[in-house]
């Protein structure tokens, strides 16, 4: 079995960053890692396949950056598609989707893992587009997926508990946090990691028209960015034994008790 | 004005509470017809009426197929025909299987994590980021429907005493494959008490409670306090409660009257979550923590001291 798996690079999330004023997106100055949701993607896909199948990732990011994938090869993906084009700076979610259903075509994958959403953009549309694009069948919110025969089997969160969905492969499945434990990279995983092949291509590679991603594909602008209204600042007190008092004054005053 | 068609999402035969949101703001920017995949329309026709809704369109039922395809599919091929100004969702998890498989459809872009949408020239988009301190408001170019994927809670449910809404048929084409994925099952798990992203009380317990067999005590202070207990994904991811406890970006927005949150640092993926709380009282023994910021009460101080004080004061 192939399992191709969405992996996204970020900035760390431990560092934000900011927003640039003058091309209204994210600026990007530190070291790119891999998006911790995708580990879970990652571990999914080298369960599923055993000894005997193959994991392949799919990532879109500017400049060819690695450092992500390498971490992802090194917990034992075989190989990688990068893509990376100066066109594809601002693209939103649907144009992610295009740029990595291509790739995944391009992989021909038996299953296709994705998080339910990324750490940094937090849309959760990108997975379900790509598999309507590639015409897939999809399980979403999945916390835990087994694969038997030319079946997926997914248990898939719901508001109050979950439902188990089957579903023929060729397939998409977006995992949550805690579907499984991501391993951590072993040195021997990251030595290997460094001969693993990874493609890089560009649009004109994937066949996909430069004005239909990016900013020009987008079909939305950003009108203006504010500071939000700030929460005024409450009252702060050191316990000095009498903390659950001032609670219980408090939620008096508030008539909860 | 034009329409808004708005993506009601039912659970045994009554409207979810994040739909008759949506419609109370869909009413302000135009005219309202409800979108519905599965089950009976007829049933919630006079709920959905009520809180604006003018028509109601139903695909019927599934039969275990997912609403994703479905819906998506026959809200694509209704849009080429009535161009409705905005589709609105609200993110859930039916929510955003629709909106990204309608999206891909119409080839045209979803707004998410939207808190709020105000007509401004064309409808605008308002998205908090970094933890709520700036927003980003963004509007559509180009004229294909636009699609906003809304958070819970953003605006008040508020019945209009509308008649029932006028029911008619959605017509889902033929899927192939992409409708091959079937629910073979489903699975509720109970828990007592008010519903977490219901409850007039919550209460949340973080990392700062240092093990699994100290969680009780957020429970038995909920209970006291006839609240909901939460927590942040620290603990969730570290199994010491289940993921449908989880506050925050990937868990459950609450908006309860006060939220106590005890040894919980205030990140900003779990303040996105309860920032909306009317008032919001912090235990941290950490003078620095975030979660201080946004407090209105903070107490400096040790959980395991602070909390079964306070479970004593508050008596039986
Ligand atoms: C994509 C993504 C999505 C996420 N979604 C969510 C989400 O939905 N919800 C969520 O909550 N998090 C989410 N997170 C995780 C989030 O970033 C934080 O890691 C998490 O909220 C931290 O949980 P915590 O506050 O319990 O733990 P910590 O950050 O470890 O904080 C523990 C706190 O307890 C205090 N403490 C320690 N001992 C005591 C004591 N004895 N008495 C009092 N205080 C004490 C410490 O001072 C500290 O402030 C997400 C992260 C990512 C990357
Ligand atoms: N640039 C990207 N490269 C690879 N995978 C991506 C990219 N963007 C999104 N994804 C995948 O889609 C998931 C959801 O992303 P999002 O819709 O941005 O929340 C991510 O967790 C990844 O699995």
């Amino acid at each position: 079995m192939k399992v191709a798996v969405c992996v996204k690079q970020i900035p760390d999330p431990a560092d934000p960053g900011e927003i640039d004023p003058n091309t209204k997106t994210l600026k990007r100055d530190t070291k790119l890692i891999l998006d911790e949701s995708d580990s879970y993607g990652v571990e999914m896909a080298l369960q599923l396949v055993g000894d005997d199948g193959e994991v392949v990732l799919v990532s879109m990011v500017p400049n060819n950056e690695r450092n992500g994938l390498n971490n992802a090869l090194a917990m034992g993906a075989h190989s990688a598609l990068l893509v990376s084009d100066d066109a594809l700076s601002g693209s939103d979610a649907l144009g992610t989707a295009k740029v990595l259903a291509a790739a995944i075509k391009r992989v021909g994958a038996d299953l296709v893992l994705a998080a339910t959403e990324s750490s940094d953009g937090y849309t959760g549309t990108v997975p379900e587009q790509v598999a309507e694009l590639l015409g897939l069948p999809s399980v979403t919110f999945a916390k835990e997926v087994s694969v038997d025969g030319g079946n997926v089997a997914v248990k898939r969160q719901t508001e109050d508990g979950y439902d188990e969905v089957t579903c023929p492969l060729p397939a998409l499945v977006s995992v949550t946090a805690g579907v499984v434990e991501p391993r951590y990279p072993s040195f021997k995983g990251i030595m290997a990691a460094k001969s693993k092949p990874v493609e890089e291509l560009g649009l004109a590679d994937l066949g996909i028209d430069a004005a239909s991603v990016g900013w020009a594909g987008g079909g939305q602008e950003i009108v203006s960015i504010e500071p939000a209204p700030a929460r005024e600042a409450g009252e702060i007190i050191e316990d000095e034994g009498d903390g659950h008092e001032r609670i219980v004054a408090f939620l008096q005053e508030l008539k909860v008790i | 004005m034009g329409t808004i068609w708005v993506h009601a999402e039912t659970n045994n035969g009554t409207v979810s509470t994040i739909t008759l949101e949506l419609l109370a703001k869909a009413r302000e920017l135009g005219d309202v017809v409800a979108v519905h995949a599965g089950g009976d329309a007829e049933q919630v026709a006079a709920e959905l009426g009520e809180h604006g809704a003018g028509k109601v369109l139903s695909t019927g039922d599934l039969d275990g197929g997912l609403p994703g395809p479905a819906l998506g599919s026959a809200l694509a091929d209704l849009a080429a025909s009535e161009a409705p100004q905005a589709i609105l969702f609200g993110t859930t998890y039916g929510g955003r299987d629709v909106a990204g498989r309608l999206s891909a459809k119409l080839d045209a872009p979803v707004i998410t994590n939207i808190v709020d949408i105000v007509d401004s020239d064309g409808l605008v988009g308002i998205e908090p980021v970094f933890g709520g301190t700036t927003n980003v408001n963004t509007k559509f170019t180009g004229s294909k429907p636009g699609i906003f994927l809304v958070r819970p809670k953003s605006f008040n449910a508020e019945p209009t005493g509308g008649s029932p809404a006028e029911v008619g048929a959605l017509t889902v084409p033929e899927l192939g494959a992409t409708g091959s994925a079937k629910v073979v099952s489903q699975f509720v798990e109970e828990s007592d008490g008010p519903k977490l992203d219901e409850a007039g009380v919550v209460v949340s317990g973080g990392r700062g409670l240092g093990e699994a067999d100290k969680y009780h005590m957020i429970e038995d202070l909920a209970k006291k306090l006839g609240g909901a207990a939460g927590a942040s994904r620290a603990i969730v991811d570290a199994g010491w409660v289940p993921y449908s406890y989880q506050v925050g970006q990937t868990g459950k927005v609450v908006k309860p009257d006060v939220y106590i949150a005890a040894g919980i640092s205030g990140a900003t993926q779990h303040m996105v979550g309860m920032k909306g709380s009317k008032t919001i009282i912090a235990i941290n023994k950490d003078p620095e923590a975030p979660i201080f910021s946004i407090a209105d009460l903070g107490i400096i101080g040790d959980v395991h001291k602070v909390l079964p004080a306070l479970i004593a004061a508050l008596g039986e």
